[in-house]
């Protein structure tokens, strides 16, 4: 494919490729692709530049910058216990959905019982129905059992959220790696847990790593499960923007925002670098 | 004769060897079960139950009736689903085009412009929704830069209605709809193109007889991924519907805090759930849901 070399007229001239119409037949396609690129990518970083600015209005380009919002959010109690909430709640998803989602691939993946299908539709099953009816189910349950608006409640509610994440991600990392190598190491004499943690886990281990990377940014950005469930001193920082969402425009969700778009960001570089070359293909 | 008999009771054993690894490696999945069983499947089965009490504590179908009976709740139905609707078919039409663009780029410039649809997908949904809310207010960029390039002389009102809420979902939803459709597309060999043009069809034949064809599992997966998602949606539309739009699982939240009506919630949270499984089930015989979900051999 010629696309990258071509700023001459020839290149609006010459197919896409030899099946293909000319590349000026279809610049359309290019504008169109280009545009939807950057309105997917512009309103999720504007909130950056705005979270600097100095009104109340939230005016792009800000007229005047300050750090006004972030000093606020740096000073409020209340958003910053919400903020080691949800970082909180989402170290303890990832420590807890990740061990119970790898266990679990595994099992299915290797266990040829006749269950199998159903237990991996049954796990599977938090993603595909609508979260409201999670957030009201668990709000039930907790109320009887005094489980409401504590972490533990929390975590266990986002641990089967992340799992089917956890369970998908591992699953396909286990399809495309080579079983046989797990049963050399057991033909040798090495148990079959021994033969997983030395054989097979190092060589799904980046695949593991997103699933744990998944699993963290599932309960840190979850809303409508902490909404009803997390509340007093352990209310995520989602159900308090969420409520301050619903009344007024606050300046300062801007800061917070931005500080989300950090975090999750962060998190994804670190996962590419951690898996960089590594990874079982 | 001995041997054939030490044979069987080998057999035997092996095969009970064999039965208890698979309840073993089942087993692992136990402490999953469990989660999943108490918080998901007991609070379920306990709405369901508690959708069929009427309001003097015994068996009635109150709330199901006064669904059907009020003007209210078939509004929010349909309302539901027309959102869900609208939401994939723009989902569709904007994201065919890039995801066919990105298909086709070299694999280094590809995973560059990859980042466009990652970064909106990992972003999470609560700080996009009010990016979008800042965005299209009254005093928002849109307004200005329309207002000042002379495209409009009053502000519009692009939030607080059906068009914010749309324009937030198909964000939202996009992502979900392009990954399963981009990663159908690469699997497509380049060799069907060239037989096709071998055999003498136009460059617009081969597109749409061989390669739109061949892409429709991908397709038909987001679509039903970015559906079945919207049918539950609820932060979205309810900071950018400006109460305007209502949908099925706001419905469900308000008669919870404010009117603590659980029969009605969990009524509306099964007919949910029903409509939910019922999309699921239709596009199970349209397609192999396997793509979709993953898992199995």
């Amino acid at each position: 494919m010629y696309w990258v070399g071509g700023t001459n007229m020839n290149w609006f001239k010459k197919s896409a490729s030899e099946t293909q119409i000319t590349h000026g037949q279809r610049l359309w396609l290019y504008i169109v692709a280009i545009i939807i690129m950057f309105l997917l990518v512009v309103p999720t970083l504007i909130v950056i530049p705005m979270s600097f600015s100095a009104s109340q209005y939230l005016e792009f380009p800000p007229k005047e910058w300050s750090f006004r919002w972030y000093e606020f959010y740096f000073s409020s109690n209340s958003w910053l216990s919400a903020t080691a909430t949800s970082l909180k709640a989402g170290v303890y998803t990832m420590i807890v959905a990740t061990p119970l989602g790898v266990m679990a691939s595994y099992g299915l993946y290797v266990s040829s019982h006749r269950a199998a299908r159903l237990v991996y539709l049954l796990l599977i099953t938090p993603i595909m129905i609508p979260v409201i009816l999670i957030g009201i189910g668990s709000f039930y349950i907790y109320v009887q059992i005094g489980l409401v608006n504590t972490m533990f409640g929390l975590v266990v509610a986002h641990t089967i959220l992340a799992l089917p994440l956890v369970l998908i991600v591992v699953t396909s990392a286990l399809k495309s790696y080579d079983m046989g190598q797990e049963q050399a190491a057991r033909s040798l004499g090495a148990s079959r847990f021994t033969a997983f943690m030395t054989v097979t886990l190092p060589q799904i281990r980046f695949s593991i790593v997103t699933a744990a990377l998944l699993a963290f940014l599932t309960s840190f950005d979850e809303v409508i499960v902490a909404m009803f469930i997390s509340g007093g001193d352990n209310a995520t920082l989602t159900k308090n923007m969420f409520n301050a969402l619903r009344d007024q425009i606050d300046p300062t969700i801007a800061s917070i925002s931005t500080i989300m778009i950090i975090v999750s960001t962060t998190l994804v570089i670190l996962t590419q670098i951690f898996g960089r070359g590594k990874n079982v293909k | 004769m001995s041997t054939s008999t030490y044979d069987h009771v080998n057999e035997r054993e092996l095969k009970n060897h064999a039965a208890k690894e698979r309840r073993v490696l089942l087993g692992l999945t136990s402490p999953a079960v469990l989660c999943v069983l108490t918080i998901m499947v007991i609070p379920v089965a306990w709405l369901f139950y508690l959708s069929f009490i009427g309001s003097d504590g015994n068996f009635s179908l109150e709330h199901y009736q006064r669904m059907l009976d009020s003007k209210s709740y078939a509004r929010i139905f349909f309302t539901t689903f027309k959102v869900s609707l609208l939401t994939t078919v723009i989902c569709v039409f904007i994201g065919y085009p890039l995801a066919y663009f990105l298909s086709q780029l070299p694999a280094r410039v590809a995973n560059i412009c990859m980042l466009s649809v990652l970064l909106p997908f990992w972003t999470s949904l609560l700080v996009r929704t009010y990016s979008w809310l800042v965005l299209l207010q009254r005093k928002g960029i849109i307004n200005q830069v329309g207002m000042d390039m002379g495209f409009w002389d009053e502000p519009l009102k692009l939030v607080h209605n059906l068009s914010g809420t749309l324009i937030g979902m198909v964000h939202i939803m996009l992502p979900f709809l392009i990954l399963p459709l981009y990663a159908s597309m690469k699997s497509i060999p380049q060799d069907y193109m060239k037989a096709s043009s071998n055999l003498g069809a136009t460059p617009t034949q081969s597109f749409w007889q061989v390669f739109f064809p061949l892409s429709m599992p991908g397709l038909m997966a987001g679509s039903l991924i970015v559906f079945i998602l919207s049918l539950g949606f609820f932060v979205t539309p309810a900071i950018l519907g400006g109460g305007k739009v209502i949908m099925v699982a706001m419905q469900i939240t308000s008669n919870i805090e404010l009117f603590f009506d659980w029969g009605a919630a969990s009524a509306l949270g099964v007919v949910l759930l029903v409509m939910t499984f019922a999309v699921l089930f239709i596009a199970s015989k349209l397609m192999r849901l396997d793509n979709v979900l993953g898992g199995g051999h």
